[in-house]
């Protein structure tokens, strides 16, 4: 049992080896402030909901930050308060596809014979079927009004590439030195597999599980933008579907309008994908012993 | 961590190769790549068919209680023309208009649209399925060939101020979903900055152009085509940069190419003959993943440019809810990309012989 002055050390750790990789930091810290900024800051800014017929598609200025849209709404306020359900739908996928990834890509690897057989004939077949034409097909028969329905969809269906990877680390981490050594003393199946297998591939385990978040924001924010899911709450994908259907981007005087949730996603992809490399240091086993 | 052991003895087992017909068979490469594929295309027709047919409010009967309702038509009657346009029969049992549904499928049969009733969904398809074809294909190969040069560059100058410069520019680029750029250049080109003629650029050709292998028409069709080629190129050659360079830094350290090095052959022939060659393999396996990524995305593109391609098309039907439509443009998009995975994987089994012989994979 860890004691409560471990925990701090241990923490402490992690926040030390975060800064070794110096663009893995910046990602990380962007990380933090869109997560500081979706679920404190929406406490204290309020979401800016009434129609101003005579502040439509205003410039930056010190009253509105961002500028308006096209009912004269404060565009900082659905920034701000945007990001809640993309970030939620990203999370319960990413969740959903690296627990089926792992636990079926360990087996795969572990146990190999026609349990990997079998399990790897499936994941070819789900693998070629493209991906987002089979989500806008669903999208269609099934009603996605649910965020979290959203999110387990999505991850129900994007868990083959990880599974391929999470087994190629299974196959050569089950060559090694400790692993024979396990079983040699016999630790039974469980224990190789949670003490001395999982551990060893956390890293991968992680950076998959934020990859697949971008995944997921990338396909929720595709389905809004084709109109396939009615989400009624104003969110960054949203705001992209309604400057595009209104056809809000042809006007030259609504670019802040349009520019900031594209930003504000893009931002957030870029900064997940380059935390990852920071996020490999804290979750190597080895590079914590070490230090 | 001085633990030796030797192998255990289930590692050292000798296969005796006991050869018969069937594992001839297996043995073969390309056979074997077919059987997955053609096992591929079963499962996905045999899936859209049991979703279409099986799921609570099924197109079906959406269709046939929206003729009952509306035109206040009788049950039979609407059953008829419902079983027309889906090109099955709907009072057999179940597992016959499955065989049905497959047999109208092997000879081309896709159903008629919904919407426009008379309008073959084959003839939708041939249509607008080439552009995409066009589009994608010329986009992938063009972003595969940066990317892999690239790629090399930034291996060989390891650290210096280009390969940072350029490893930032493939992350931004790899990052940002793919319709954000089309966006992006719509918003920027065509309406901030008025570089482009958006407009002008949309559908796959002019109208006043006579479609045919003449000057005029291909140039046109370029022109249509460049927004959504340079979007596919700008969001993949990111991901195909970084994937060669991590190829290629792996691939440096290998000892023949310490021995090529040492045997004083050019650093040139050293860099295409000994390391690019053998870098850009992975890539091949990676293609299958890609394909099937930026097929997907052109739905979205196309979308946004307005490009007279088959993704678009599949984004009206499902917006439309033309289920017969969207059915048969979902089954043909994804038999383009399984056949489309068929042939990397036929490429890669010849640029490394070591496949077809099953060492890796």
């Amino acid at each position: 049992m860890e004691t409560v002055q471990d925990g701090f050390k241990a923490i402490w750790k992690s926040l030390k080896l975060l800064t070794y990789n110096k663009v893995g930091f910046i990602g990380f810290l962007f990380v933090l402030g869109v997560i500081l900024m979706t679920y404190v800051g929406s406490n204290f800014v309020e979401l800016d909901t009434k129609t101003k017929v005579d502040k439509i598609y205003m410039k930056p200025s010190a009253e509105f930050w961002l500028g308006t849209d096209h009912q004269g709404r404060d565009i900082l306020s659905q920034i701000v308060h945007g990001g809640k359900d993309v970030i939620y739908v990203a999370f319960i996928a990413a969740l959903l596809s690296t627990t089926i990834a792992v636990a079926f890509g360990t087996l795969s690897g572990f146990v190999g014979g026609w349990v990997d057989n079998l399990i790897m004939a499936i994941t070819d077949v789900i693998l070629t079927i493209p991906q987002f034409p089979l989500l806008a097909v669903l999208a269609a028969f099934i009603s996605l009004s649910s965020l979290t329905f959203l999110g387990l969809l999505l991850g129900l269906l994007s868990w083959p590439s990880l599974l391929r990877s999470i087994r190629a680390q299974a196959l050569s981490l089950k060559q090694r030195d400790f692993i024979e050594a396990a079983r040699a003393l016999d630790l039974g199946i469980w224990h190789i597999v949670f003490r001395e297998l999982v551990p060893n591939m956390m890293p991968y385990i992680v950076v998959s599980f934020t990859l697949a978040m971008t995944g997921a924001v990338y396909a929720q924010a595709g389905l809004v933008f084709l109109g396939l899911v009615p989400i009624s709450s104003s969110n960054w994908s949203v705001m992209i579907q309604l400057a595009w259907v209104r056809g809000a981007i042809f006007f030259k005087d609504s670019v802040w309008y349009i520019m900031s949730p594209i930003i504000a996603i893009a931002l957030l992809q870029l900064s997940l994908i380059t935390m990852t490399r920071s996020l490999e240091l804290i979750f190597n086993p080895r590079l914590r012993a070490s230090e | 961590m001085a633990t030796t052991l030797s192998p255990a003895p289930s590692q050292v087992r000798t296969t005796e190769p006991r050869r018969n017909w069937l594992q001839t068979l297996t043995d073969s490469y390309i056979l074997r790549k077919l059987l997955r594929t053609i096992f591929t295309i079963f499962i996905v027709t045999t899936i859209t068919f049991f979703l279409i047919r099986l799921l609570p409010g099924s197109p079906i009967d959406i269709y046939v209680n929206q003729l009952v309702v509306t035109y206040s038509m009788p049950i039979n009657e609407a059953r008829d023309q419902a079983a027309s346009l889906f090109a099955f029969d709907l009072d057999q049992p179940l597992y016959l208009q499955y065989f049905d549904f497959m047999g109208s499928l092997l000879q081309g049969n896709l159903g008629s649209s919904i919407l426009s009733p008379g309008t073959q969904v084959s003839a939708v398809i041939a249509r607008f399925l080439p552009w995409t074809i066009f589009s994608v294909g010329l986009g992938l190969i063009i972003s595969f060939v940066i990317g892999m040069v690239l790629g090399v560059l930034m291996a060989y100058r390891r650290e210096s101020f280009l390969d940072h410069i350029l490893t930032v520019l493939s992350s931004v680029l790899s990052s940002v979903p793919d319709f954000l750029i089309g966006l992006l250049i719509v918003v920027w080109l065509g309406v901030q900055w008025k570089l482009l003629p958006i407009a002008a650029m949309r559908g796959a050709y002019s109208s006043n152009v006579q479609p045919g292998l003449n000057f005029f028409f291909i140039k046109d069709a370029f022109f249509h085509a460049i927004l959504p080629i340079s979007t596919y190129v700008l969001t993949s050659v990111g991901f195909w940069m970084l994937s060669m360079k991590s190829s290629t830094v792996s691939t440096l350290g290998e000892d023949y190419v310490t021995v090529a090095k040492a045997r004083g052959l050019r650093e040139q022939r050293i860099a295409t003959a000994y390391v690019g060659r053998n870098a850009a393999l992975p890539l091949f396996t990676l293609l299958t993943i890609r394909i099937g990524f930026v097929v997907g995305g052109s739905i979205l593109v196309e979308q946004i440019f307005e490009y007279g391609g088959i993704g678009r098309q599949l984004g009206q039907a499902i917006g439309q809810r033309d289920y017969t439509v969207m059915q048969g443009i979902f089954l043909i998009i994804t038999f383009s990309v399984i056949f489309a995975n068929f042939f990397a994987d036929i490429l890669y089994g010849w640029l490394d012989p070591r496949i077809k012989l099953g060492v890796k994979d």
